[in-house]
Formats: C-alpha cells, sequence, structure tokens
C-alpha cells in the first residue's frame, strides 16, 4: 500500500490545473466541431475513416481534432485519477478522482453515440451537459488540492438570512441549467429562432409556440436570472468577507465572465451564429460556470456548518472583523 | 459527502435525457385501403408528353467563389475559382436544375420498376450532378472520384438517414428509397460546399432542366395532369396541363426573385 497524505500543492496539483485547462481547451474544440457544422465529417467511430489519423481535411480537422485532444484528456484524467488513488490521503478526493475518470469515458461513449446515431440533439446536448459535470469535476480537484484549500480557517460567522455557501451553490447548479438550455438550444437548430436581439421577432413577448421559439426564449430569460444571481452573489461576497481574497477573486471572475457571456450572446446572434462568437460563447459559459464551482468549494471550506449569512444590517460590520 | 451528491447529480442528468432519446425510427408508409381497385399499368397506345423550358426572371442573386483551400486536393482540382450559385441561369433566362414532375392526375396507376442505376459523381470536389431525379425502388449509386475523402451525409424525412465515408478514390455505395420524397439533401461535412439533392418519385414522369431550362416527361397517356416544379431555393410552382393523344403539350414555367 503506497504511503498516502493530504496531497495540497506541489506537482500534483498543478497537474490537476493542467487537466482543467485541457479540458477547457477540449470543450473549446467541441464548440468549433458544432460552430463550424462538422460533427459528421467523420462518419464512423472510434476510428476515423477507418484510421487512426485521417488527413485532416476541411470538417476532419474540427472533428478529428476534437477527438484526439478528447483522448489526450482521458488520458490525463486517467493519470490523474491514479495518483490521487496512490497518493491522496482523503477518501472523497480519491472517489471524486474515480468518479472523474468514469464521467470522462462516459463522455466518450456519448461522443461516439452522437456520431454514429447523426447528432440526435439530445445525445448532442448531454455530450455538452456531460462535459460541463466534468470540467466542474476535475476544477473540483484542483480547488481541494491547492495548498490554500489546507491553510483555509474557518471565517467567523455573520448574522443575516441567505447563508454565502447556499447562495454560491444555488447560482452554480442554475448556470448549470442555463448551459443546458443553451446546449439544447444550439443542437436543436433554434440560435437564430429570435434573429433580432434584444427584441424577438420584433416583440418582447414573442409567439412561443413554435418550440425553437420557446426554447430561444428560455435561454434569454435564464441569462436575466443568471445575471441577477451572479451579481446578487458578488455583492453579497463582497460585501460580507472583502477581506477574504479566495471568496472575492472567483466573484469577481463569476461577474467578469457573466458580462462577457450577455455580449457574446447578443453577438453570437446578430452575427447570424458566427463560428468565432458561439464558439466564444461556449467557452464564456465554462469560465463562467468553474468561477462558480471555485467560489462554491471554497465558501464550503471557509463558511460551511457556520451561521454564516448573506444579507442584513449588520453584515458590513461582521465582514471587517473577518479579515 | 457534499461533493459526491453534486457528482452523482451531474452525472444523472445526461444519462436521463439520453436514455429518453435515441435514433429515430424510420417511418414506414401507410398500406393501402383493401378496397381500392387495383392499380393497372397506363395504356401508351396513344401517348403523349409535356415539354417546355423553365426561366427565371427577376435579379439573380450574387454568387460566391467557394473557399476551398481547407483541402488541397479540392484547391489543386480547379484552375479557376468555382462559384457557388444555387439559382443557375442562362443568357436566356433559362433556369438549370428545377425538378419538373407530374404531382397529379396519375392516380389508379402502378409503374414498373426504373431497371437503370441512378448515379451520383463526387468529382473535383463537387456532386455531379447537383440535382438528381429518380424513382422509388432504384438503386442510387454514389461514387467518390476524387483522390480525397468524402463523406456522403444524407438526410431524407420519409426515408432513413445514412452518413457514410468514402476515404479512397472509385468507393462506392449504393442505396435504395422505398418512399417518395422531394429535395432530400446530400452534404459532405468534410467540403461543407459540396451538396446535392435527391427527389425521388413513385412514378417515372419527373425531368431535370438542363442548362437551359429545357425539360420533357414523354410517354404519357393523355389526360389532365398537375405538374409541380421545385427549385433548391425558389421554392415550388404548380400548374394543370392536359395532354391530348399522341402530342405534347408545351408548358412555359416562371419562377420570379
Amino acid at each position: 500500500m503506497p504511503q498516502r497524505s493530504v496531497t495540497t500543492g506541489g506537482w500534483l496539483h498543478l497537474y490537476a490545473l493542467l487537466v482543467v485547462v485541457a479540458t477547457f481547451i477540449l470543450i473549446i474544440a467541441g464548440g468549433l466541431v458544432t460552430s463550424t457544422d462538422s460533427g459528421l465529417a467523420v462518419p464512423d467511430w472510434p476510428l476515423s475513416y477507418g484510421m487512426f489519423f485521417p488527413p485532416m481535411v476541411g470538417g476532419i480537422f474540427y472533428e478529428h481534432g476534437h477527438r484526439m485532444i478528447a483522448g489526450a484528456v482521458g488520458l490525463m484524467t486517467l493519470a490523474l485519477t491514479i495518483w490521487l488513488w496512490r497518493k491522496e490521503e482523503r477518501a472523497w478526493v480519491r472517489q471524486l478522482g474515480v468518479v472523474a475518470l468514469v464521467t470522462v469515458v462516459i463522455q466518450a461513449l456519448l461522443g461516439g453515440i452522437t456520431v454514429l446515431w447523426m447528432l440526435p440533439p439530445l445525445v448532442s446536448t448531454s455530450h455538452l451537459a456531460t462535459a460541463m459535470a466534468f470540467f466542474a469535476m476535475v476544477t473540483s480537484l484542483a480547488v481541494v488540492t491547492s495548498t490554500g484549500w489546507q491553510r483555509a480557517v474557518p471565517a467567523p460567522p455573520v448574522s443575516g438570512t441567505v447563508p454565502l455557501t447556499k447562495l454560491a451553490g444555488a447560482t452554480t447548479l442554475l448556470v448549470y441549467g442555463q448551459i443546458l438550455l443553451g446546449a439544447a438550444m444550439r443542437h436543436t437548430g433554434a440560435g437564430l429562432a429570435c434573429p433580432d436581439f434584444p427584441l424577438c421577432n420584433g416583440t418582447v413577448l414573442p409567439d412561443l409556440s413554435p418550440p425553437g421559439v420557446a426554447l430561444h426564449m428560455a435561454h434569454r430569460v435564464g441569462a436575466i436570472l443568471v445575471a441577477c444571481a451572479v451579481v446578487y452573489l458578488a455583492d453579497r461576497t463582497w460585501a460580507l468577507y472583502p477581506d477574504i481574497p479566495e471568496l472575492r477573486r472567483p466573484a469577481i471572475a463569476a461577474m467578469f465572465f457573466v458580462g462577457f457571456q450577455a455580449l457574446l450572446g447578443a453577438l453570437s446572434v446578430l452575427s447570424g451564429l458566427s463560428v468565432g462568437t458561439t464558439t466564444a460563447h461556449v467557452g464564456g459559459g465554462a469560465a463562467l460556470l468553474c468561477s462558480l464551482v471555485v467560489l462554491t468549494l471554497r465558501a464550503q471550506r471557509r463558511l460551511g456548518r457556520t451561521a454564516v449569512h448573506a444579507g442584513g444590517a449588520t453584515t458590513g460590520a461582521a465582514a471587517r472583523a473577518t479579515g | 459527502m457534499y461533493l459526491r451528491k453534486f457528482a452523482a447529480l451531474t452525472l444523472l442528468i445526461p444519462f436521463a435525457a439520453a436514455a429518453c432519446g435515441g435514433a429515430e425510427e424510420a417511418a414506414t408508409p401507410a398500406a393501402p385501403a383493401s378496397d381500392e381497385p387495383a392499380a393497372t399499368a397506363p395504356d401508351l397506345s396513344q401517348a403523349g408528353g409535356i415539354a417546355g423550358s423553365v426561366t427565371f426572371t427577376g435579379e439573380t442573386p450574387a454568387s460566391e467563389a467557394i473557399q476551398m483551400a481547407a483541402d488541397p486536393f479540392c484547391l489543386s482540382a480547379h484552375s479557376e475559382a468555382v462559384m457557388s450559385t444555387p439559382v443557375m441561369v442562362d443568357a436566356d433566362g433559362g433556369l438549370m436544375n428545377v425538378v419538373v414532375h407530374i404531382s397529379g392526375g396519375l392516380e389508379g396507376y402502378a409503374f414498373p420498376d426504373a431497371v437503370e442505376q441512378a448515379v451520383i459523381n463526387q468529382t473535383d470536389c463537387m456532386y455531379e450532378p447537383h440535382v438528381l431525379a429518380m424513382q422509388t425502388g432504384q438503386t442510387i449509386v454514389i461514387r467518390n472520384s476524387d483522390d480525397t475523402l468524402h463523406n456522403v451525409n444524407v438526410q431524407p424525412t420519409n426515408n432513413p438517414a445514412f452518413n457514410q465515408g468514402q476515404p479512397l478514390a472509385g468507393m462506392e455505395l449504393e442505396r435504395i428509397f422505398e418512399n417518395a420524397e422531394i429535395g432530400i439533401p446530400a452534404r459532405c461535412d468534410v467540403h461543407p460546399w459540396m451538396g446535392a439533392f435527391i427527389s425521388v418519385f413513385d412514378h417515372p414522369y419527373f425531368s431535370v432542366s438542363t442548362e437551359a431550362g429545357a425539360f420533357s416527361i414523354p410517354q404519357l397517356p393523355p389526360g389532365d395532369y398537375v405538374i409541380e416544379a421545385w427549385h433548391e431555393t425558389l421554392g415550388t410552382l404548380t400548374q394543370n396541363v392536359t395532354v391530348a393523344a399522341n402530342e405534347t403539350a408545351a408548358v412555359s414555367i416562371e419562377f420570379g426573385s
């Protein structure tokens, strides 16, 4: 049995960060496959035209390129899981590594099925849903193997109404749901069901009977809800814990990404779903999710199980006392 | 514990979604009603026909040079830029690639299957022909004559879809469409500019207009018919035509911008 310890910082943490970066690149590559309409450029799976390495021409560049990056991320995840299993003392961290590995295998199978079944929207949407879930998992592994995770000391309680841990967790789930809506919209071809912006077919309240318009409008309404939730979360984080940079930074990042996403969402429609803007919109969604996963985990670490509350008149003074 | 719950939840969502989906089953044709009179072969002893031309009036949509740089083979196959022209009009206004077919007046007839194969060739990274019409039950051969990879992605709504790779020059695939369907899109996702349309009819009375816009539907029994003209971007026009014994009815079809 290998000698296990709580592995924070060091090479393992750096490697987990590398997996996060590689996964982000993979999500961008996957977004490019859809944006360039190359999903069926390689009709077979797991080989490509019966080969390991077909000529990278036309749409094959995007589809096979995505498969190669996915293969690399799969192997990197396998290595991360083995590394954690051998060295990590915390059982739940080891288990999360195993879950991430299983997820990346499922993700590969979903990728194969969506090609062989010629991109049914439900499977393609599930492929993106699993991608984001996997991204959240490797992000979590990077967070819990950081030195900051081990160093973190519980913050003193603050009175109020809504616990920040729950607020951050709920916002993360809301963003995940919004990403699913976006994926469903994209894979059902409803990205231009509302061809104008900010109105939809020239009106604020369009006819929602066409399913494409209903899905598109759900994503727009979802965007407003997400923006409000992220702004409120960032405001509460800033007000309650201005002196805890581990919480402040991801909250600011989430604010930045939500603005970035609103801009890219509008540009995606106005550009007629150009490859650059739609792919960047997918990447922005992943980045927003990542920042919220970081904030949620750190909030759980610093504030979990303590009566820390967001809102209320006494929060400012209490927050200043936490530094 | 918190993380375990989160991971389990996120895993369940896509799985549940995938389980609800799956490959769509091909549509099956409805069985004919049993009280219908038995269909018979048309009497062609006094057959006439329909012939004419399809024209286009108005401003021809602008064409763009196809960017083939993504595949060096395709780029080198053409000495000049190939223009993307879904609306192909000659100097006299003749409109090419219009499928003209009988859409009414053939009820009660039965027709033998076509013997010849229909062929679509992928050559110099283009489909030849771009628009093809054929009969149900007829075999279509899709051939790759290029020294590069193509995938043949055909997405009908009334027939089974398929997507098959042809990595080598000389490869062929054969298919039979069992159900009538107009404008089935075929495309190559490797070379996104490559597209073709296949129309399938349950009778032999169809024609695809030539470069000059000419079309001809011979060997029609005398009678009153509805003809329909379909174009990939301009839509559909219909006309009533009467075919007299041993005569060819002249028809002009005019699309506008």
